[in-house]
This record gives structure tokens, sequence and C-alpha cells, in this order.
């Protein structure tokens, strides 16, 4: 937006930008707060995991910190503060820089995470796994398909929120023709990126099968290999080893095999078959992710991300025969899609994760066996009881805080010359 | 210099680094209750929030690089220290997590309630953090109880000695006399007054603390770890040194030195406890060869050579454009008219 501004010198662009770059910044306090937990409650909870894994994995999340989060928090400050300090080009190149940060960062994210789905680059030696190859770490393939798909979720993600922003401004009938330049910016990004994130997301799901097809079989329920397989829509019940069979089941015939293999006429192996070869390889246990949650996770990232596209092409159609304004129903459905790529995000991670259990590290190391042996179950539970209350606390004045400047009419711009204020913005 | 060596003083780097520059915006913190005039507080309040907002995040990745490499250069180290120092760490969170939000939220409601309720939330995180960090990283060379396997075998009343409790105070009074010094070179008008009066008040607690703080801290790692007075006296005597030259210059009205040698003491004090503590970087106590060493406690070579090309391309590279930062942002805020520094 602050790029069209640069270019256009249209300044309804630069309305905008201060507007959602408020409702950004108040987000993006969360992100400062919680990711710092993230970083420490590897070594306070998983003590264990830490020191088996930190020869590989720390090496990503240190440059991260060190390549893309000082990036992120720098320039960020520069944004903020410096818009009448800083000429027009340069501050709009804190903006950038900014945004590399960011997709910095998802990157060295995206490849620790992926170690632990397909460990590579790697051996395990003296009971510990040690880095042998930083170019197939970073390379890893699995890594550069979640990474893709992690970042057109969140470009998806941020085309819906200031869609839907847009549309409830429509709906209002105020600034009009401010968020029309908005919705349209949402759609011209997020209808391709949706699409083209649908065709990412399945391609990932082929590359899983490959590495961890436990993963697919389990989230598919599929006890039993089969060749083709069938894609259940919705089933009841047949989530459980005692009860393979749903009582009832809505399937498309061979969709299965072209998810996970690529072919309509792939096979897939199934849950059983899968388990004993893990018994075989790695000795008595159980190997069987949850499938119910899997299943279900999938189901819901896969619906919601189908129904994000769904409405975001519609919203563009509607735009292009001028209708949009006017669809008061369309509207409210475009308001209300908001929490939709949220879902669906968060029910592919809930995929990603509780699919690589009892893994922690897929192959190497029992989630089980990772924790830390000096840190207490009273102690544990006391420290998920804080964070369930702070995190609480913090998602419901997060979302206060949105929804009130989300509904606030854009700043107007100030007199010329003397310090623009900002102030939503600055303290 | 071999590998380990290194990245054990890149990491003493790193928190030198975070102390330096978040130690004065959590000194700013806590004088938020104490500088602001009756008449105009909320407008202080918000100068010096200001004087502190376009960095403050900035700094705080300074802690977070610091965690992550020593996550990545010593495994065993991060492992034993988090999930031993769990409370502490619990609490360090829980503190930084509020006083992160309470930068972005304080602005967003006009109400007076709810901006007093973020600047005591920010005052509390700004003296809790430093406390605690000052109790935890004096710990690491005061000996806490470590199993064979280099497990935490103690609980949170191990890392409470008289020693470790007196390095948060230490800690506590040097960030507040750091960051008056700082809102001296940041602001201007009345506001920038009251800093000086604050510096002045704090200068002589702060360099004596502070001061003891580095001879315990020699007494300490000769008693408990092993050492020689020699190498830890020389940062010892360089921290008293500048500390002293701070309070000089300061009553000389010579703030921005002031605010060089506060940042140096700094420096030279995580200098003093890092020398002091190697080639351990966790001393056990009462089973003192259970203690976990650079060596026993580091990653392959190969994981720290592959870092270590990174480190020596980043680091410089970051520097440069935070103190960019700092010169976009040398301007002094409040007072009547703003006064170019």
């Amino acid at each position: 937006m602050q790029t069209i501004w640069y270019r256009t010198g249209d300044e309804s662009w630069l309305r905008l930008t201060r507007f959602f770059g408020t409702l950004m910044l108040i987000n993006f306090a969360i992100g400062v707060a919680t990711g710092l937990v993230q970083e420490f409650q590897f070594g306070m909870n998983w003590s264990v995991y830490s020191v088996f894994v930190g020869d590989v994995f720390g090496a990503p999340l240190a440059i991260e910190g060190l390549a893309a989060f000082m990036l992120e928090a720098t320039f960020l400050g520069l944004w903020i503060f410096g818009w009448d300090k800083l000429s027009r080009r340069v501050h709009l190149a804190t903006v950038w820089v900014f945004a590399l940060g960011t997709w910095l960062s998802a990157f060295f994210i995206m490849v620790a995470n992926s170690w632990m789905q397909r460990p590579v680059g790697s051996t395990v030696t003296d009971g510990r796994a040690e880095l042998t190859n930083i170019g197939e770490l970073l390379g890893n393939r699995l890594a550069l398909h979640a990474y893709l798909h992690v970042v057109l979720v969140g470009l998806t993600t941020a085309a819906v929120v200031i869609f839907g922003v847009a549309c409830w401004h429509l709906l209002r009938g105020r600034n009009v023709d401010l968020f029309r330049k908005a919705a349209l910016l949402a759609l011209i990004v997020g209808v391709p990126i949706s699409a083209l994130n649908l065709v990412v997301g399945s391609r990932l799901g082929i590359v899983v099968t490959d590495y961890q097809p436990i993963k697919i079989s389990a989230t598919e329920a599929l006890w039993d290999t089969e060749q083709p397989a069938a894609f259940s829509l919705f089933q009841i019940g047949g989530f459980t080893k005692d009860d393979q069979t749903p009582s009832f089941d809505l399937e498309i015939p061979k969709l299965l095999s072209f998810l996970a293999t690529g072919s309509l006429d792939g096979k897939v192996e199934g849950i059983n078959e899968l388990q004993r070869q893990a018994e075989t390889q790695y000795g008595s246990g159980n190997y069987t992710p949850p499938v119910r949650t899997t299943y279900w996770a999938m189901r819901i990232m896969a619906y919601f991300g189908t129904l994000v596209f769904m409405v975001l092409a519609l919203g563009g159609f509607l735009y292009w025969r001028r209708k949009l304004e006017h669809a008061r129903w369309f509207l409210w459905v475009g308001l209300l899609s908001i929490p939709l790529p949220y879902l669906a995000a968060l029910s592919g991670w809930v995929l990603t994760e509780i699919g690589r259990q009892p893994w922690i590290v897929w192959g190497l190391l029992k989630t089980t066996d990772a924790n830390s042996p000096s840190v207490s179950t009273t102690t544990l539970a006391f420290s998920l009881g804080v964070f369930a209350v702070l995190y609480g606390a913090l998602a419901v004045v997060d979302f206060v805080l949105m929804r009130r400047y989300a509904r606030l009419d854009p700043p107007e711009l100030g007199g010329e010359g003397d310090e623009m204020p900002l102030p939503a913005v600055s303290y | 210099m071999d590998l380990d060596t290194f990245w054990f003083c890149l990491i003493a780097v790193l928190w030198s680094g975070y102390f330096v520059l978040e130690g004065f915006d959590f000194g700013v913190g806590m004088l938020l209750l104490f500088l602001p005039s009756r008449e105009r507080g909320e407008e202080d309040r918000r100068t010096m929030f200001q004087a502190i907002g376009p960095v403050w995040d900035g700094n705080e990745v300074w802690l977070v690089v610091a965690a992550g490499a020593t996550f990545a250069a010593f495994p065993a180290w991060y492992a034993t220290m988090f999930s031993g120092f769990y409370i502490a760490l619990l609490l360090i969170l829980v503190l930084l997590i509020v006083r992160v939000v309470s930068f972005e939220w304080r602005a967003k409601s006009e109400s007076p309630r709810w901006r007093w309720v973020w600047t005591w939330a920010n005052t509390i995180g700004s003296v809790g953090v430093p406390f605690i960090w000052g109790v935890a990283l004096a710990s690491l060379l005061y000996g806490v109880p470590l199993n064979s396997d280099g497990d935490y075998a103690g609980n949170l009343a191990d890392l409470l000695s008289p020693y470790s409790v007196f390095a948060g105070i230490a800690f506590v009074l040097l960030f507040a006399f750091h960051g008056a010094t700082f809102l001296t070179l940041r602001t201007a008008g009345e506001l920038h007054q009251r800093a000086e009066r604050a510096a002045r008040r704090l200068a002589i607690p702060a360099v004596l603390v502070s001061g003891a703080f580095l001879v315990w801290t020699l007494v300490v790692a000769m008693d408990r770890n092993d050492k020689d007075l020699f190498p830890p006296a020389l940062p010892a005597i360089l921290g008293i040194v500048t500390l002293v030259l701070a309070a000089a210059f300061l009553f000389r009205e010579r703030n921005g030195r002031t605010f060089a040698m506060t940042a140096l003491g700094t420096i030279a004090g995580v200098a003093t406890l890092f020398t002091s503590l190697y080639p351990r970087v966790m001393v056990s106590n009462p089973d003192f060869a259970n203690s976990l060493t650079v060596e026993n406690a580091s990653s392959s070579p190969y994981a720290l050579k592959v870092m270590t090309v990174a480190a020596l391309i980043l680091v410089p590279i970051v520097l440069l454009y935070q103190g960019w930062t700092y010169y976009v942002f040398r301007r002094r805020l409040g007072g009547e008219t703003t006064v170019t520094s």
C-alpha cells in the first residue's frame, strides 16, 4: 500500500497504510511477546530434546534470530517512528526490509521444523544428532514445500483480513472509495494466492507421503492399504484400532490416491501395514498418530482453505461486475470469513505436529523421552496454567483492540510540513 | 582460539549487547513512576516512552540471539540452565510479555486507568527482569547442584544466595543509572533536568554496589570456581574505573561521556562474570566435578564452523544498521523547543 502511495502519490493509499499498519502493530506485540516463550521453552520443558537436537536445530534458530529477527525488530521501529525523520524513499525501504525479515524468519523456522519431520544433513553420534551438511539441512525438500505453503497461508490470511475489514466499512457505507481500493488490493493478492496455495498444499501432501506415510494414512483414517484409494469427505466412527470401519462414510473414489501420490491409481498404504513396518524397524510400540484428531484437522484445514478461495473468487467476480458494495449479503460473508484462514492455519499445524507423534524427531527421538527430567509435573502444570491465563487475557485484549481500531475511520492526514502525527501508532 | 572458546566469547558479547542496550530501556522503565513531574506527568511519561520506543524491540532481540546462540553452540548448557532455572525463567517470560504489550498497548486508550495499569506493568517488568537475570547469571558462577548427567538437581531456593541476590540488586541499580543517563541525552527542557537530578542521585549507590559486586565476583571465582585472581581481575578493574569515571563525568555535566562509561561498565561487568566462569559455563556445587564446561557442553566442530561463518557475516551488518537507527533517532524529545544534540 505504501509502495502504491509512493509510486502514485495518491494519498488514500497512505491513509490505508496507516490504518492497516496500526492493526498489524497490535498483533505484532503478541508475536514478539510469545516468540520469546517459544525459544525459551525448548530448554525449559524439553531439555533432553535440546541436548539431542541443539547441534542441528539450534543453528537455524540462532541464524534466524541474528539474520531475521534483528531485521524485523529494528526496521519496524524505524518504520513506526521514522515517518518524519526519513525521506519517503528510505522510509518505504524500511517496511520492505521489515517484510524481508519476516520472510527470512519463516524460512529458518520451517527449516528447523522440517528437520523434526524429516531429519536430513545430520547423523546421530553418541546419542545426539550432529550437523553434517548445512546445505542438505537448508535444502530439505520438505522444508521448501512447507515454507512456500506457510508463506502463501500468511499472504492469504492478510488478504482475507484486509478484505473482511474493507467489507465492514463498505457495509457501513463510509469511506467507500477508500475501502474499495483496499478490497481490490486484497482480491488481487488473495484470489491467485489462495488458489495457488491449494495446489501447493496438496503438493506438500505428496511430499509428506514420501517421508511420513503413516501420518497421511492416519489423517485419512485409512486402515488398510488401497489401490486406488478413495478420499473420505466425512465419516462417523472408524477412528480407532478396535473400530476401523466407519458407520457412515462419504467418499470420492481415487481422490486420495491423487492427493497422496499424484496419480489416480497410486497405492496408498494403510495404517495397519505401516504400523507393522514401524514395529519391525523400531521395536514394539505404538507408531500411529491420533487418527481422529489428524482426520478432522486435515478436513478443517482443507475445507476452510477452499472456502476462503471461493469467498475471495466470488468477491473478485462481484468487484468486476461492480456489484461488490451493493451485495450486502456478500459483504457480511466477507466480514465473517476473517476467522477462516486462522482456523485453517491452526488446523494445519495441529495436523503437522500431532501427525508426527509419537516422534518428536521423526524416527530418532520419541516425544515421551524428550522432556526435562529436572522439571516436575507440578511445575509444568503451574507454568501451563500461568500461560493459559496470560495468553487468554492477551487474546481477549488483542481482539478488543483490533476490533476497535478496525472500526475507526482511517486517519485523516494532517497539514503539510510539520510532523505528521500518527496517533494510534506512537506512544 | 578454538571454536568452543570463540562461541563462549561471542555469547558473552551478546549478553553485553543485551544489557548495554536493554539496560537503558529497563532504566527508563524503572524511572517511569519517579521521574515525571506532578503537573505534566502523562506528557513526561509519553516522552519517556518515545525515547525508547523505536529501539527497545531491537534491544530485546539481543536476548533472543544470546539464548539462540547458547542453544546452538552449547546445547547442554542451554538445556540444563533453562530447565533448571525453570521458575526464574518463567517469571522473566511473564514479566517480559507484560512489558512488551505495555509498550504497544498503553497508548491505545485515553483512559487514565488503562494507562496507569500499563505504566506500572512496564515498571515492574523493568525492575523484575534485570533483577532475575542478575540472580540467574550470578548463580552460574556461584554454583548450583548438578548431577553426574549434568542435569539440575536443585530447586528455586538454590538460586538464592546472598551473592546472587546482591548481583540482582547491582543490575537493577546500574541500569537505573544507565537509563537516567540515557534520558539526559534524549530529552530536553524540564524533563532533561529531572533526568539529570535522578542520575546524580543514582550515581553513588550504583557505582558503590556495582563495584562491590565486581569484587565479590572475584572472590567467588577464586573460592568456588578454582580461578586465579588474573585474568578476571582485569575486566573487574576496568569496570570499577569506568563506573567511577561515569560518576565523575556526570558531576561535570559531561552526559555523553557518562553514558559511554555506564555502557562500558556494563560490558566490563559481563566480561568479569564470563571470565570468572571460563572454562566452565555452569559451576556445580557441591559436586564440582559435575560442572558443565565449554568443552563438554558444546556442539560438534562442524556445526560451530557453520555458525561461525554466519555470525561473522551477520553481526557486523546488525551493528551497522542498529547504529544507523540510533543516528536517525538522535534528536531530543520534549521541552518547549526541540534541541538538536
